[in-house]
């Protein structure tokens, strides 16, 4: 019997690692996801669906600001991803660690949002925008936090000395999360009108 | 791990990316939609193209991933003007306005 390991870490049709093959299918399946929800919130908005104005009542500091850390994160994982191409496992481990600070960051300001402004009367049940704004930013904090646990897993496998190619795995799914936000950010906090 | 390509300068991408995340932040500030619509949403678009060619590396990657990307997208596209005509018309024949005479909450209760 080989014990080469899963028939998937030493076989390719495309030529592709078959891990990075497969997170690209994530991201094309997170496309639909998000892209339909993002879809259905411009036809409504442009339908002039009564409640869209309320975007003028979300923070745009808060919103720039974990956009922000967003692209910083993203800059952190991407550097993880190139310290383990060079061998240098602990620098990764440290980029890696930068990242998920980012993500809690992140969480912490989007939890702030949310509690004032269900403080202020703004909940899920308001309008269709509010309906929108927390399913939307909740789905992409879900997301975050399931980013978060795995890098967390992934930076003591790289420290032990194996998988170091799953650094550039959550790092593609890093930055679709990245990506995703960047679209929210402008749907939802300064396209007021 | 992935082929062997150079890697772009990671920290000048992150610069313009947060340069470009001001002007999108700023630009809406004037209040003229045509500008909103070009900061806000133009620079997204630019922002996004440039975090999945440099940080996710798809300008390295071989062309089935551009495909699927592609794929996704276009696909996305067909379900947005399959549905839009449903959502965004207000007349003919077999409309009904169930919203404004509250018949669709009705119906659900």
């Amino acid at each position: 019997m080989s014990n080469r390991g899963p028939v998937a870490t030493h076989r390719s049709a495309t030529g592709i690692p078959s891990g990075r093959l497969a997170i690209w299918w994530v991201v094309a399946s997170e496309i639909f996801i998000f892209g339909g929800l993002i879809s259905c919130f411009v036809l409504f908005k442009l339908n002039g669906t009564p409640g869209f104005e309320d975007a003028s009542q979300t923070s745009v500091i808060a919103g720039a600001f974990n956009t922000f850390v967003l692209l910083t994160s993203s800059l952190t994982v991407v550097l993880a991803h190139a310290a383990i191409e060079r061998g240098d496992r602990k620098k990764a481990f440290n980029f890696i660690w930068c990242t998920f600070g980012g993500g809690i960051v992140f969480l912490m300001v989007k939890i702030y949002e949310y509690s004032g402004k269900i403080i202020s009367g703004h909940t899920i049940t308001e309008n269709l925008f509010w309906s929108f704004y927390y399913t939307m930013t909740g789905l992409h904090a879900l997301h975050v936090i399931g980013g978060m646990a795995i890098m967390a897993l992934i930076s003591f496998d790289i420290l032990k000395g194996y998988n170091f190619q799953r650094v550039e795995l959550i790092g593609i799914y890093w930055h679709f999360v990245d990506l995703v936000w960047i679209f929210l950010f402008p749907l939802f906090y300064i396209a007021n009108f | 791990m992935s082929g062997a390509h150079a890697h772009p300068n990671y920290v000048k991408i992150w610069f313009w990316l947060v340069i470009l995340l001001v002007i999108s932040t700023l630009g809406p500030m004037l209040e003229i939609p045509a500008i909103t619509l070009v900061t806000a949403f133009g620079i997204a678009v630019v922002k996004a193209f440039m975090v999945a060619a440099n940080f996710m590396h798809i300008k390295f990657e071989k062309h089935i991933i551009w495909f699927m990307m592609l794929m996704s997208l276009t696909l996305l596209g067909v379900f947005f003007f399959g549905v839009a005509p449903d959502v965004m018309q207000t007349e003919g024949d077999q409309w009904i306005d169930c919203i404004a005479d509250n018949s669709c909450v009705e119906q659900r209760l």
